[in-house]
């Protein structure tokens, strides 16, 4: 979706703070955002892949001027009311109304170092070949789906150059709305600054992505 | 937000969803456990061992994975060089992917608008902000990641180190250094 979250190449932003000491969090309830973000994940309940959609879902004028760990709330709280685990009611008055949907596993305090250990490996095993190699000139697809997609805006009608195979790995744009995970080829695929950016591109620069098999089409 | 956080935090508890002290778990490994060393030394091995180097270049999961870095947000890595040609920088336009298997949490900047816009644009005045200069015709790769790939940009080593052994070499590889904000610290600079 062409969602506040799509940012490469917009103005306005202003320059690169730096913050002095770079604490990692910046009240306490940032690290207990961290802690029931991850924790809720463990539900086993939805995708990387629906709470990046649930991100990008959030209105732009409140994403745009939300903190970090915010936007992680706002987006927890939508998945935990659309899978049945919290009630608006609940939200609203702070506390246990009902019983709600059961999780596939509680993540208790033990099983928080091999559960970080082993993250979750999205690679999925293909049968078929992939439709690029290394070297293949394929232009991005102009797509403008209100859906979840892992195409930056800037990235797409360009040509650029297939620079390597990655593997395969679960669809993002299906897999954030229960639609399977319908693993696809993905390439890195290096695009020239000027094919991105036009005039006035900065010389010598190149820019790739990651892109999944169906983004891209033979030039 | 430290009131909705809590009240989450409360109904969840009082559900049997979380165990509050997963949650401590959870911050005390990345405050503590998980950050920029692990891929320091990552770096520092690399300039050691060309071996290791081509290992990381060829799988760089697998090569960051033997040294015991492995897990979130690192499942699928990837080790971009630096080199007199060619400056490697790493931003995700569209959120924030880090691989925090080998750096830890991110900080604020890379998570804000303004960097994660204006990298895969003006990634050279970007730099001037972080205090890089490159040298005249260094050319700028950047790197959106957009998959589930984590980039780990390896930077020059720097001159004059070949007597440091490898924690020694790793007390000059940067955290930035690491995403191409910034170089690897001269020698001198060592603490």
């Amino acid at each position: 979706m062409n969602g506040p979250h799509d940012l490469g190449g917009l103005h306005g932003f202003g320059p690169v703070a730096s913050e002095p000491g770079e604490p990692y969090f910046h009240a306490e309830w940032e690290k207990r955002a961290l802690g029931v973000t991850l924790s809720c994940g463990a539900f086993g309940a939805w995708s990387i892949d629906e709470s990046r959609h649930a991100r990008e879902s959030i209105p732009p004028a409140t994403y745009l001027s939300a903190s970090y760990y915010e936007i992680w709330i706002r987006a927890l709280e939508t998945l935990l009311e659309r899978h049945g685990f919290v009630s608006t009611a609940e939200l609203a008055e702070g506390r246990m109304l009902e019983k709600g949907a059961e999780p596939k596993r509680v993540l208790k305090a033990e099983m928080v170092p091999a559960v970080l250990a082993r993250g979750g490996p999205c690679d999925r095993p293909l049968d078929t070949a992939p439709r690029f190699a290394a070297g293949a000139r394929v232009r991005t697809r102009n797509l403008n789906p209100p859906t979840h997609t892992r195409l930056p805006r800037y990235a797409r009608d360009k040509v650029g150059v297939v620079e390597a195979v990655q593997g395969s790995f679960v669809f993002p744009d299906d897999s954030a709305h229960g639609r399977g995970e319908n693993p696809q080829w993905v390439y890195t695929v290096v695009f020239d600054g000027a094919e991105i950016w036009g005039e006035g591109a900065e010389p010598g620069l190149t820019v790739s992505i990651d892109a999944w098999e169906s983004y891209l089409e033979p030039v | 937000m430290e009131a909705r956080v809590r009240a989450l935090e409360t109904i969840l508890t009082q559900k049997g969803l979380i165990d509050p002290g997963a949650i401590d778990v959870i911050v005390e490994t990345y405050e503590t456990k998980i950050g920029p060393r692990n891929g320091a030394r990552v770096v520092a091995k690399a300039w050691a061992e060309p071996d290791f180097a081509d290992w990381l270049r060829r799988d760089a999961t697998a090569a960051i994975a033997s040294l015991g870095y492995t897990g979130r947000q690192g499942e699928h890595m990837r080790a971009v060089f630096n080199d007199t040609e060619t400056h490697n920088l790493v931003v995700c336009t569209l959120c924030s992917c880090y691989p925090w298997s080998v750096l830890g949490l991110p900080p604020v900047w890379y998570k804000a608008p303004a960097y994660r816009s204006r990298a895969v644009m003006d990634p050279r005045g970007v730099l001037e902000e972080f205090g890089v200069a490159l040298p005249a015709g260094r050319k700028i790769r950047v790197w959106d990641s957009t998959a589930e790939l984590r980039y780990l940009v390896v930077p020059e080593r720097p001159v004059g180190t070949e007597g440091l052994d490898q924690e020694a070499l790793a007390d000059l590889v940067t955290r930035d250094s690491m995403i191409g904000t910034g170089l690897a610290l001269p020698l001198e600079a060592r603490p």
